[in-house]
């Protein structure tokens, strides 16, 4: 039998991804939730150089970076539910285009609606440049893999699961219908399928966690 | 045994990034032509060609869509010639691998090269050159591990990781002389050290790393278009 055990914190985006994407290939595994204040001996025994979640554990074989962890797993569990394209070049746009998902709009993103006032304001435009990029991905497809959902969908998962908790907590209509109009309908799209709807936070725990985040960054 | 292949590289050849794109080609004989890049003042084709980023290498192949970023062109070239000098491994957690250290060298250990140019005070150069040595020491573990008693990472002949890590000797050896201390040696590094060697002199490898002219019209130019911060006052 396979022990798949996935070290995690319960509100990280990266973690998110590897949950979203375990689901989907029907993988049982073992979820470690940690205290990022606290790390156990057995994170940092398992991800010894960045000390980080998401850790994934395959028969005592630890596979650390999230994007890295996603291509193991389509990899590993290659029978179910395809995340990357077979095709080359179809591969190397989702793996450009998550790159920069994690690198530009996922900190630019949270930045943007941590901050308060002035240093509120400076984030907006950049967050709004990244936003329309991604926008025009979709531009001629239903999912941002293509027809179905894939890699890069879960890529980007993180911003169909926060842009309501945080539209709420930060009062800033971040995903307006008028401006992103795909990427509002991509959000509903995302959020429907079955495994992703499953493993749906409580709202309000959400809420409550990230107007905590702000208010001591604020300060 | 070349093949035309309708493949087109922008770069410029102090860049390590694209130094690595030439490895692969060069290990898996295709033919290619070379599009030389003024990164002090790009041309149209960059533009149009990465506009996220604008930077190299960007790879073109026949009537395609541009594909930037190093790593991302690697694993491209490897899939559409797996047959020749395979570069990934075929095992899923050894290719995960793989991946987590090529992820740990760009974005741990040679953005430490830049900030020490960067960095003014002496103080704040000691300490990044201390991450440097760590850094390296790390490296030389993770030799020990995929080498596993063998010449390279990739074990008989060159594979990813020594593609990834390989890349960035010429501007190790440039910032050890300038800096006037040792990243890779033979007390620390003694494993890692012997690799490079081999890496220096390899057929398919040598003519892509960059000689010390080159690194250095690069550093003036990084200098003028990207100086040093100012000092702190104390």
């Amino acid at each position: 039998m396979e022990k798949v055990k996935l070290f995690a914190t319960w509100s990280s985006p990266f973690v998110k991804r590897i949950v979203w994407a375990l689901k989907l290939k029907n993988v049982e595994y073992e979820i470690i939730y940690e205290d990022l204040a606290n790390k156990s001996p057995e994170l940092l025994k398992y991800n010894p150089i960045h000390k980080k979640v998401p850790v994934l554990v395959h028969n005592e074989i630890a596979i650390c970076e999230s994007l890295v962890i996603l291509e193991y797993i389509d990899e590993t569990w290659n029978d179910v539910c395809p995340l990357l394209p077979k095709d080359p070049l179809d591969k190397a746009k989702e793996r450009f285009w998550a790159k920069f998902g994690d690198e530009q709009v996922l900190p630019s993103f949270f930045g943007y609606v941590m901050k308060q006032g002035k240093d509120q304001e400076e984030s907006k435009e950049t967050t709004l440049a990244h936003l329309k990029r991604v926008e025009q991905l979709l531009s001629e497809k239903k999912f941002l893999s293509g027809e179905s959902f894939g890699f890069l969908d879960l890529a980007f998962g993180w911003l169909a699961e926060n842009s309501r908790p945080l539209e709420v907590i930060t009062g800033l209509k971040l995903l307006d219908e008028d401006s992103f109009p795909n990427l509002c309908t991509w959000k509903d799209k995302f959020l429907e399928i079955p495994a992703i709807k499953e493993s749906w936070p409580d709202q309000e725990t959400l809420i409550a966690k990230y107007q905590e985040i702000r208010e001591s960054k604020g300060k | 045994m070349a093949k035309n292949s309708e493949i087109k590289l922008i770069g410029t050849a102090a860049s390590p990034f694209v130094n690595r794109v030439q490895f692969v080609l060069h290990l898996k004989s295709i033919e290619y032509e070379f599009i030389d890049e003024n990164l002090a003042s790009k041309s149209e084709l960059l533009l149009k060609s990465n506009p996220v980023y604008k930077k190299v290498p960007v790879l073109i192949h026949a009537n395609k869509p541009p594909i930037p970023e190093s790593l991302i062109i690697i694993e491209y070239l490897d899939e559409i010639y797996p047959d020749i000098h395979p570069i990934l491994p075929s095992d899923p957690s050894v290719r995960a691998d793989n991946r987590f250290w090529a992820n740990f060298i760009d974005t741990k250990f040679f953005p430490l090269f830049e900030e020490l140019r960067r960095t003014p005070e002496k103080e704040g150069k000691e300490a990044i050159k201390k991450q440097l040595i760590e850094g390296s020491k790390l490296l030389e573990e993770a030799f020990v591990k995929f080498s596993n008693g063998k010449d390279y990472f990739g074990g008989d002949d060159v594979g990813y990781l020594d593609i990834v890590l390989g890349c960035f000797l010429g501007w190790t050896k440039f910032v050890e002389k300038h800096n006037e201390f040792k990243i890779i040696d033979e007390v620390r590094t003694p494993k890692l050290l012997e690799w490079t060697k081999r890496i220096w002199s390899h057929e398919a490898l040598m003519d892509a790393i960059p000689r010390n002219e080159t690194l250095m019209d690069f550093y003036m130019m990084l200098q003028i278009n990207r100086p040093p911060r100012k000092a702190t006052s104390s």
